[in-house]
Formats: structure tokens, sequence, C-alpha cells
């Protein structure tokens, strides 16, 4: 029963979803008051609906209805009830109601909020979100229903994918649609402005904290994406290049760009069509990633299964939604010509240097990952694109970027002149070249310029974010919420590159095999096997070893790795064995029994692997001070000037 | 205003790339690894976890690789045809057992017959990951040279066998080691 009231429930969210995307875009169009006040009331009744049948759809899988399809597919009696919920986005159709429900949510957030725009401008961009949503709906309602009956009933389910039952893949999927859907709100605003005809520096302050917190969702997603992948694929890697990681990279990197396009635009009424570019492409890219994890087009370790008519219909629909917004750019950007000038040395070129090379890194990565594709396509060879081409090109856009990150934080809007930072920008590149170098070869040894390199750029970067909040406090300036959060995000960039050089250049591993009462030396520690038990877990039976880690005699840590057997799907799952500290993880993995008592062991040592995820965080806490600011709340009318925006007057 | 109209001329090249990348047929799609060296593998035989195996076993001799589990429907689908494959005895089949339980895969095949010459066992799916297998089953032929002739993803039937396989034998047996 509560499947059939979901599906319905379902249904009713598209039928909603149409007057939405109606009564917004015609109600502004024909200034009807009427129609615009509709339009809201749908977008509540939208999500109403699609939290209802969301609902419905955690309801059976809590229930063990093994006669819906999509339950038995993906849970089982033995599943703990936390598991059991989330089992909810474990797979394909699930996911897609998740999304959905995000994007209405999204919606009703653009409802609430909006208090300080013109009706026509909120009235647009929830027609456009209404679109997007009963595209959504009906794709949903059309390949992938997760109402389906099975009959007759199944006795058990086939369990959730082992992979995903852990914690934290648990959060990761919510926050990644977040982050992805949440830049269909700066997709909409631009639609919006091109109907409109007019994009001034006020539609800028309207849209970069809807910007800045989908970025900060797709932060937090990526980042738990990357710590889930190195404790559970038993493989201590945090970031494997792989088509799915790269679809969720893209719309980040874009996202980026994006976040400081829309200073430019906001303070300066500059790079117009620019924004509006990003603004498409970052949504792009967030439905491009759908279509190429669902639709087998590219084949991935993380792939959702695949199907080709699913694959035609999110083609057809990025088709149709991204195709239509550029036909509306080249028609309409013509009309946003900025006519406020800058200087070759001004924050404007620095702004503009962050963004050639963001998406040029985007391009790049976009290219790596559809290359094997396109060879196919042409007839020539099937070329397989590895991280070594990612990391080596990944590089090129990213260290100028860097490097002109401390530069271009201090340098002033129209023409900068470096008088008065010169000096302390000069000071802090010299420490940071010191540092950068000292540092490494007195903690770990000289490993070759590359390391010193990253270094030095993350202290760079990390003294200049904390140089100019500092002495704006300490001279009693006013220190507005985007400043804070600039400069936190930006030390959040220098604290996760500390992290990933020194990973990347230090890391010692090794596969050994030992049996209970051995022990091996590995990176200055002493690692001792010292038993193998069977434990069970609800759903899982398991091997576990004890490892105790001494150094230098005195005991460091004990760690249980398991390799796990879940008891439907029968796949074997590595737990890792990790001892964390701030500065170090200890990682012990188990590989094979090779009889005789004796296991292959993989060991590993990753020094400051955790500023990684560390720095991410900040990056994402940064973005949300950002996205406090009161200037985004303060309510302004649309002719009122803006007193620090000289571009606004001429748009 | 041709500037303005670039960017949906990309995306509709782009569109275009993906549209032929759906239509694509999968079976056909080449593995990198086809004319060069088969990955070397050392992994415990399934029947025995104190004994290794390894493909350097089979220099100098043609062998098919077949990828297995338990867990995959599509291989008790095509067991028949390796019986009879293996039965027709052409050249030696090694099995790999890919992220399976040792235990299952054995009264496995004690029900429905073993047509591996041996089975060496993936449990942690390492080697498959360098033999680029992305789904079971999949099946090698490697050459009496070392290199990777023919791989063929999905369940294998005596038809595809006889049409694809056997052509390549002459080439597998005959290319000096």
């Amino acid at each position: 029963m509560a499947a059939e009231l979901g599906h319905f429930a379902l249904i009713l969210a598209f039928c909603l979803s149409l007057p939405q995307a109606f009564f917004g875009l015609a109600g502004a169009h024909w200034r009807r008051p009427h129609w615009i006040a509709l339009a809201n009331r749908a977008v509540a009744g939208h999500w109403v609906f699609t939290l209802f049948s969301f609902a419905c759809l955690a309801y059976v899988f809590n229930q063990n209805d093994f006669s819906v399809l999509y339950v038995a597919q993906n849970s089982n009696s033995e599943l703990p009830t936390f598991y059991r919920f989330a089992a909810v986005w474990g797979a394909h159709e699930g996911s897609l109601l998740l999304w959905l429900l995000v994007q209405a949510t999204w919606s009703l957030a653009v409802v609430a909020f909006s208090g300080n725009m013109p009706q026509q401008m909120t009235s647009r961009v929830l027609g456009v979100l209404g679109l997007i949503s009963a595209g959504f709906a009906l794709f949903i309602l059309m390949t992938s229903n997760p109402f389906l009956r099975l009959w007759p009933a199944a006795p058990d389910g086939r369990d959730l994918n082992p992979l995903l039952q852990d914690p934290a893949l648990t959060i990761h999927p919510p926050m990644l649609y977040t982050g992805y859907v949440g830049f269909s709100v700066p997709f909409a605003f631009a639609v919006a402005a091109m109907l409109e005809g007019k994009l001034d520096s006020l539609w800028a302050r309207w849209v970069r904290p809807w910007a800045t917190v989908a970025w900060m969702f797709l932060t937090i997603g990526i980042a738990l994406g990357s710590w889930w992948a190195y404790y559970e694929l038993g493989w201590g890697g945090w970031w494997f290049w792989d088509p799915v990681e790269n679809a969720s990279f893209m719309p980040w990197l874009i996202g980026t760009a994006l976040i400081h396009s829309l200073a430019a635009t906001e303070k300066r009424g500059l790079f117009k069509s620019w924004t509006l570019l990003l603004s498409i492409t970052a949504f792009s890219l967030s439905l491009l990633g759908t279509f190429l994890v669902r639709s087998g087009v590219i084949e991935s370790v993380h792939a959702f299964a695949s199907d080709p008519g699913r694959g035609l219909f999110i083609l057809s629909f990025l088709g149709i939604c991204v195709g239509a917004a550029l036909g509306l750019y080249a028609w309409r950007a013509p009309l946003f010509r900025s006519n406020a000038g800058f200087a070759p040395v001004s924050r404007e070129t620095f702004l503009l240097l962050n963004n050639v090379l963001l998406v040029a890194a985007t391009a790049l990565i976009l290219i790596g990952t559809t290359y094997p594709m396109f060879m196919d396509a042409f007839g020539l060879d099937k070329v397989s694109v590895g991280p070594p081409y990612f990391e080596a090109m990944f590089l090129v856009p990213m260290l100028p970027l860097v490097f002109l990150l401390a530069p271009g934080m201090h340098a002033a809007w129209k023409k900068a002149s470096f008088e008065s930072t010169k000096k302390i920008l000069g000071i802090l590149l010299i420490v940071a070249v010191v540092l950068g170098i000292a540092i490494p070869v007195v903690a770990y040894g000289w490993n070759g310029v590359m390391t010193c390199v990253g270094l030095i750029a993350a202290f760079w970067v990390a003294g200049a974010a904390l140089v100019d909040p500092i002495s704006r406090w300490r001279k009693g300036h006013s220190l507005p919420a985007s400043i804070i959060g600039m400069s936190v995000a930006h030390f959040g960039l220098a604290v996760f590159i500390v992290g990933a050089t020194t990973v990347e250049s230090y890391k010692e591993e090794t596969d050994l095999s030992l049996k209970p009462g051995q022990s091996a030396q590995h990176a200055g520690f002493e690692f001792t096997m010292t038993k193998i038990e069977d434990v069970a877990g609800p759903n899982y039976e398991a091997v576990q070893s004890e490892v105790v880690i001494t150094r230098d005699g005195e005991q460091v840590a004990v760690v249980h790795p398991q390799k796990r057997v879940y008891r439907v799907q029968k796949n074997a799952m590595t737990e890792a064995g990790i001892d964390a500290h701030w500065h170090r993880d200890l990682f012990v993995a188990m590989g094979e029994p090779l009889g005789e008592g004796a296991w292959s062991l993989r060991l590993q040592y990753k020094p400051m692997v955790r500023f990684i995820w560390l720095g991410a965080a900040i990056m994402a806490l940064g973005g949300i001070i950002a996205a406090c600011d009161r200037r985004y709340r303060k309510r302004v009318t649309a002719n009122e000037g803006v007193p620090d925006a000289a571009g606004a007057k001429t748009a | 205003m041709i500037k303005y109209l670039v960017p949906i001329g990309l995306f509709a090249a782009l569109v275009g790339f993906l549209y032929f990348g759906l239509g694509r047929d999968k079976q056909t799609l080449p593995s990198p690894l086809i004319g060069k060296p088969a990955p070397i593998f050392e992994l415990t035989r399934l029947d025995d976890p104190s004994k290794t195996f390894s493909n350097r076993e089979f220099a100098g001799k043609p062998y098919v690789l077949n990828v297995w589990g338990t867990w995959c429907v599509g291989c008790r689908q095509e067991h028949g045809a390796l019986l009879e494959i293996a039965r027709r005895g052409e050249v030696p089949i090694v099995g790999l057992n890919w992220n399976d339980d040792r235990q299952q895969a054995l009264s496995w095949l004690q029900q429905l017959g073993d047509p591996y010459v041996v089975s060496a066992f993936d449990g942690e799916g390492r080697v498959a990951i360098d033999w680029g297998v992305y789904g079971a089953p999949e099946t090698f032929l490697i050459g009496a040279d070392g290199k990777v002739l023919k791989k063929h993803i999905a369940p294998i039937t005596v038809q595809i066998w006889e049409q694809e396989f056997v052509p390549l034998l002459a080439q597998a047996r005959a290319v000096s080691p």
C-alpha cells in the first residue's frame, strides 16, 4: 500500500512541477501577480508530495517489504535499521528520488529566502527550477520507478551493496546531490536574467550566496567520498581520477570559477556574459556527470547499473536544458556588455586568470574522462587514460593558480599598485620559501623540488590569507563575513595542499605476509600481528587480526583490520585498521590468507593525510561564513543604487 | 556575434559524441590489453590456499582465462558452455575466481562440474583490476607468446567460441614464445 501511495504522490509531485514552471515563467512574462502567487504555492505542493513519496520509500525499506522490487534488490532483513534508511538512495532509482527531493527543497529555499528580490526575478527562477524538477520527475516515472512491485514477493532481499554500508558513504550522496542540484539555482538565475534582458550588480549579489552554498555542499560531498575511498577500498589512496570522481570534480572547479567571477560581476559589473556562461556550465556539468555515471557510456568502478534507455533520457534532458540555455545565451549575451575598465594589474586581472586556469583544468579533466569514448567514435584504438595523465596535466594550470592566489587576494579593484602590500607579501614569500624547504627536509628528508614548490605555495597562500583579516582586526576596521569566509576558504586550500603534497611525497607502502606472533619493520615502526580471530557482525562474518604497532619498544597503537564477507552478496570487503594521528596515519589492511595462519598485509605510512580532508572541511566552512554575509540579507529595491558597485549604474 | 555561438556549438558536438557513445556496442569494445603481454599474476589456488598458481606456468602455451564468481548469474549461465569447451580440450581454461568465497566457489564447482585446469583465487580483485575486468564473466584468450589475443565480455556460448575463438587458436599456438 505504501508503495502505491508513494508512486501516486510522485505522480502528483510531477503534476505540480508543471504549474510551478508555467505560472513562474508566464506570470513573470505577462506580469500577473496571481500567477506568480500560484507558482509559489505549486513549489510548496511539489515539495510536500516529493517528501511524502520519499517517506513512503523509506517506510517500505523499514518494513522490509520485499514485494517492492527496489527494496528486494537493495535491502535485507538482516540489514541494520540505519542502513535500511540509507539504502533508500543506495541504487539508481532511489538516489534519483533523493535528487528530486533535494531539487524541490532548493526551490522551496528560493521561495523562503527571496524576500530581498523583485517578485518577477524570483518567479522566473522558480519557473526554470520547475522545468528541471518536471524533467527529473518524468525521468523517474518513465525509466526508474522505485515503487514497482515484485510478484511473487522475494522471501528476503539481495542486500545493500556492502561497499555502501558505511557511515561516510550514507551521507556522501545527499551532500553531493545537494551540491550538484544547488548549481541549478545559479543556472535558473542565469536563465532568468537572460529572459529579462537585465543583469546588474544586484543580480550577482542575489546569486552569490546560492552559488557559494551549493559549492560548499559539493566540497563536503567530494571530501566524504575521498575519505571513504581511503579507508574502505583498502588501497589507502585518496583520489583515483575515476570517471565518477571526475564527474563530481568538474562542476566543483567550474563552481569555484563561478564564485570568483560573480565577485567581479557584483563589485565591478564585469565579466557578465562570462558569469552567465559559468552558471550554465556548472549545472550542465552536474547533469553531464549524472549522465556519464548512469548511462553506461563510461565504465567505472562505481558506475551505477547502466541502461541505455535511461542514458538516452538524460541525454535528451541535458540537450534540451543546456541547449535552450546556451541558445538563449547566444541570443541575449551581446546585451550584457561591461563598460567598466580595469588596469592590467588589478584584482580583476587576477580573477580573470583564476577563471581561465580553473576552466583550463576542467577542460583537461573533461578531455581525459571522455577521451576513450572519442577515440572509439573515430574508430581509433582504445586508449586508457589513467592517473598519470591527470596528475601531470592537472598541475599545469593549478601551480600558477596557487601562486597567483596570494597577490590576487591583496590586489585592489580597478588598479592595484601593491605599494602597501608589497612588503608584507614579500616577507611572507621569503618565510614560505624558508619553511617550505626547511620543514620537509628536517622532518622527512629531501624529496625533490616539487615537494618544496608545493609546500612553499601552501605556506604563502596560508600567510596571505591570514594577513588581511588580522590587520583589519588590529586596526579596528570592520570585518565583514565575506572577507572572513574568503580568508578561511583560502587557508583551507593551503591546508589541503600541505596534506596532498606531503602524503604524495613521503608515503611509504609495503605488502608482506605475517603470521600471528611475527612482526615487521615499516617506516620506523614495528608492526606485530598478535592474533587472528573470527568475529561476526549483524550481516557479515569477518576475520579480524590484531596488530600492535610499536616504536622504539614503546606501544603506539593497536589496530584491528578486518576482512569481511557479507552474508548475502558474498563479496569480501576490507576494513582497514587505521591509527589516526594529526600528522600521520598508520594504515593496516588485510589481503589474502596465505595458508598456515599467515596473511598478506598491506602496511602504509601516510604523513599529513588528514590535512587533505581537514583542508576541504575548512574550505567548506569558509563557504558557509561567506554565504552568511549580512549584505546578502539586506533588503534592496531594484532601483536603489549600490554604493560600492560602479557597474550597477551602467547596467 | 559568432563568439556567443561558440558555447552552443561545442555543446552540440559533445552531445553528438555522447549519443554515439550510447549506441556503441559494449561487446566489441576492444580491451587495451589486446596485443599486449597479459599481466602476470601469482595467487593462491582456489582448492588449496597453501599452494600458489602463477600464469607464468603457461609460458609458451596458449590458454584461456575465465573470470567468474559464484555471485554472478552470467557465470552460471555460461558454465555449461565452458564445460563443453573444456571437454573438447582445444586449449586449457584457467579460472580466475573473483571477489568470492572460497568454500562457496568449491562447492559450486563440485555441483556444476569443473571446467578449469586450475582456478586462482582473487578475493581482493587486484588481479582482476590489472586485467581490466569490469564485470564477470569475462573470457580472455592468451597466445603462446603470452600476449592477449581476444577478450569476450558477457557469458560465452559454444557458438561464440566456435566463431570468435577457434579461428584464433592456430595463431595462438603458432606464435613462437
